[in-house]
């Protein structure tokens, strides 16, 4: 019988059912941080009990190092203590990390795919709900909170219920101008921020055949901002081409197998699905939201719906049927897991290119990982961020939420590539965040307001 | 050994309303920055809380008529949002024992089933009626019968829903599930060695 890669890979990790109904599955990769583990860590040693498999767990500090200098120790102290904590228990308990010596520090979801630890086929979890992102491999890759992350610890294993499939198909051209960013906030906006729940969601369709893998992790990774914990791309040999010659990749000698192992994975032709959904790109247009949840967007040329929800308007301190566009920013933030990749910073820079960030407006650029930072300044591109009058960061989540010192200050509205408008998300209880691509970030930088990126990049009149 | 079944929970309801509470809200991340989860239950909603204090109102969490409530009541998709068990813990802490509302994310579902505490649906019209039972009378008695489907609000009841095996999970007190995951290990080992990585 024909199957999704969600049913596949779902099979291959079941261990058993388990007396309360769920599966017990196991867990191919770990990956671990420093804010949800110590607990983890502490229950583990409460009970006598030790890791299981460190040879499948990975760490990384991402969430609390500092941005503008990452010198130990710390200037906060309860970073510090957070940062030796981790190092302590990987110590401990004989797991890898890539710490800030290592080169190879970065947010957890943008390290994985970057040295090759993620691969198609895989069950990978991480005390983090944006693990959705690993899914781009064609792995089934989910968030977990911290008494599972100790029984991922403890057993390698976890109690769950399998979901139902919703395949998601997007099919023709984006717009130049269009990125990966306004098709997973147009996809949420139609489908709702609790539409997922109980959902994995296939990301299928020739616009994303097409799409490189940064653009499927940004796809991927917002899938849990539409309620689904799960978010995967069939893997293909864009996949696979990415993975190759990576440091935890198969081998030279092992890569043609896997690369055929991997493509077979993908969900068979008249696979059955719970649901499907379709999305024509040529309809979506540059996107930013206006309100508190990640479904609350319109496209830049549009004005905020008349009905708009009352209570995320007086937060933003935004009226019904204003137009977005002009809307002033005081923040401007490029990076995150979502958007903090080498091709996000290169389509950044092509729109500030020549051009400087609007007086009064604070712009940074937190490349996702050390490796991105590097590859960037290879290129250049932090001699273009920092002439433009951006700063330009060491790596880390940084201002995509308030655990570091990047964040915002009263009332100020930040554009911001990150995935996250709540309340209160980037550090200040009033503070205001205006989700959309990197390049509309770096547009409205330089505009000092929101903006249309396709009238910079002369894509339109 | 200690009983650690969750068959049912009694005890006085508090009132939270609104869409789409994040955990964000229910625990804002800078109170992450620790090591334990001692003391989360002091920060609990703390913007909000705040926000409201500022504008001269009282946060639910504030007011003395709910204090010492155990049964939380709110409306859909409640718990959004980062995966950080700290929300249903700072939840717990502060006493809270059983959580009501239209539905639920999913993380925050099964992150609350960690630490046994349940959490039951009801229908919107439902949440309405009861909303308005326990703002009339917060000292109305609730019983949550997890085993049996149901809540009974003063001289009132209501269906809930929740998932089969989370049902299973709490009434039969193996919510805490490490130790059944360590049990016939052998049968995990077999699966490891068969995957192909
Ligand atoms: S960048 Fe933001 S969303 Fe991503 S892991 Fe860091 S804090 Fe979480």
């Amino acid at each position: 019988m024909p199957q999704t890669l969600f049913e596949k890979v779902w099979s291959q990790h079941a261990v058993r059912q388990l007396p309360t109904g769920q599966t017990q599955l196991y867990i191919g990769l770990h990956l671990v941080h420093e804010v949800t583990s110590p607990q983890a860590f502490d229950m583990l040693r409460l009970r006598g009990w030790r890791v299981r498999a460190p040879h499948r767990t990975f760490a990384t500090v991402d969430h609390i190092v500092p941005t503008a200098s990452q010198a130990r120790p710390f200037a906060d102290l309860m970073a510090e203590q957070m940062a030796q904590s981790l190092e302590r228990n990987c110590r401990d308990h004989n797991i890898p990390l890539f710490d800030l010596a290592s080169g190879r520090q970065g947010i957890v979801h943008v390290i994985g795919p970057e040295l090759g630890l993620t691969q198609p086929g895989m069950t990978i979890a991480c005390g983090d709900s944006h693990t959705s992102t690993h899914g781009a491999f064609g792995a089934l890759a989910f968030g977990i909170g911290t008494s599972q992350v100790r029984d991922v610890l403890a057993s390698q294993c976890m109690a769950m219920t399998p979901v139902k499939v919703r395949r998601i198909e997007v099919r023709g051209l984006l717009a130049p101008g269009v990125y990966a960013k306004d098709v997973v906030l147009t996809i949420i906006q139609r489908l709702g921020i609790e539409g997922g729940v109980g959902y994995a969601y296939e990301y299928a369709g020739d616009t994303i055949s097409r799409m490189s893998m940064d653009e499927r992790m940004t796809i991927c990774n917002m899938s849990i901002e539409g309620g689904a914990r799960f978010g995967y791309v069939n893997p293909d040999d864009v996949t696979a081409d990415y993975l190759e010659g990576r440091p935890y990749a198969p081998t030279a000698a092992e890569f043609p197998a896997a690369r055929a192992r991997w493509k077979a994975l993908a969900s068979d032709a008249g696979a059955v699905y719970d649901d499907v959904f379709s999305l024509d790109a040529s309809t979506i247009s540059p996107t930013v939201t206006w309100g508190t949840n990640p479904g609350q967007s319109v496209g830049v040329a549009d004005r905020l719906p008349g009905s708009a929800d009352v209570d995320s308007l007086a937060f933003m301190g935004l009226s019904p049927n204003q137009p977005i566009a002009g809307t002033k920013i005081d923040v401007a933030f490029i990076g995150s897991c979502t958007n903090g990749r080498l091709s996000d910073l290169r389509e950044a820079a092509r729109v500030i290119a020549g051009r400087k960030v609007a007086p009064g407006v604070r712009a940074l650029v937190v490349p996702g990982s050390q490796a991105v930072r590097a590859a960037a300044e290879s290129e250049g591109l932090h001699e273009i961020f920092r002439s433009a009058g951006f700063d330009w960061r060491d790596a880390g989540c940084s201002m995509c939420l308030a655990m570091n010192p990047d964040r915002l200050h009263g009332r100020e509205i930040c554009a911001s590539s990150s995935n996250r408008n709540f309340k209160g998300r980037q550090g200040s209880p009033t503070g205001r965040t205006l989700l959309m691509s990197p390049a509309m970030v770096a547009a409205a930088a330089i505009q000092g307001a929101v903006v249309d990126v396709r009238t910079m990049l002369g894509v339109m009149a | 050994m200690t009983d650690s079944r969750i068959i049912t929970v009694v005890g006085r309801g508090v009132v939270l309303r609104g869409p789409d509470i994040d955990t964000d809200r229910i625990i804002p991340a800078r109170f992450l920055k620790t090591v334990t989860f001692n003391g989360l239950e002091q920060n609990v909603f703390a913007d909000d809380r705040q926000a409201l204090k500022a504008a001269g109102e009282r946060h639910p969490f504030d007011r003395p008529e709910f204090s010492g409530a155990s049964v939380l009541l709110v409306n859909k998709n409640f718990g959004c949002g980062s995966s950080r068990e700290h929300a249903p813990q700072a939840l717990w802490r502060w006493g809270i024992r059983a959580v009501i509302a239209e539905s639920f994310a999913e993380i925050f579902a099964s992150n609350s089933l960690m630490l046994g505490l349940p959490c039951l649906s009801v229908t919107e019209h439902d949440m309405q009626d009861m909303m308005k039972l326990v703002d009339a009378d917060p000292a109305v008695g609730i019983s949550v019968d997890i085993a049996q489907d149901g809540i009974t609000i003063g001289a009132h009841s209501w269906p809930t829903t929740i998932p089969a095996h989370t049902k299973d999970a709490l009434t039969s007190g193996h919510w805490d599930g490490a130790a059944l995951l360590l049990d016939r290990y052998d049968e995990v080992e077999a699966t490891a060695s068969r995957l192909p990585y």
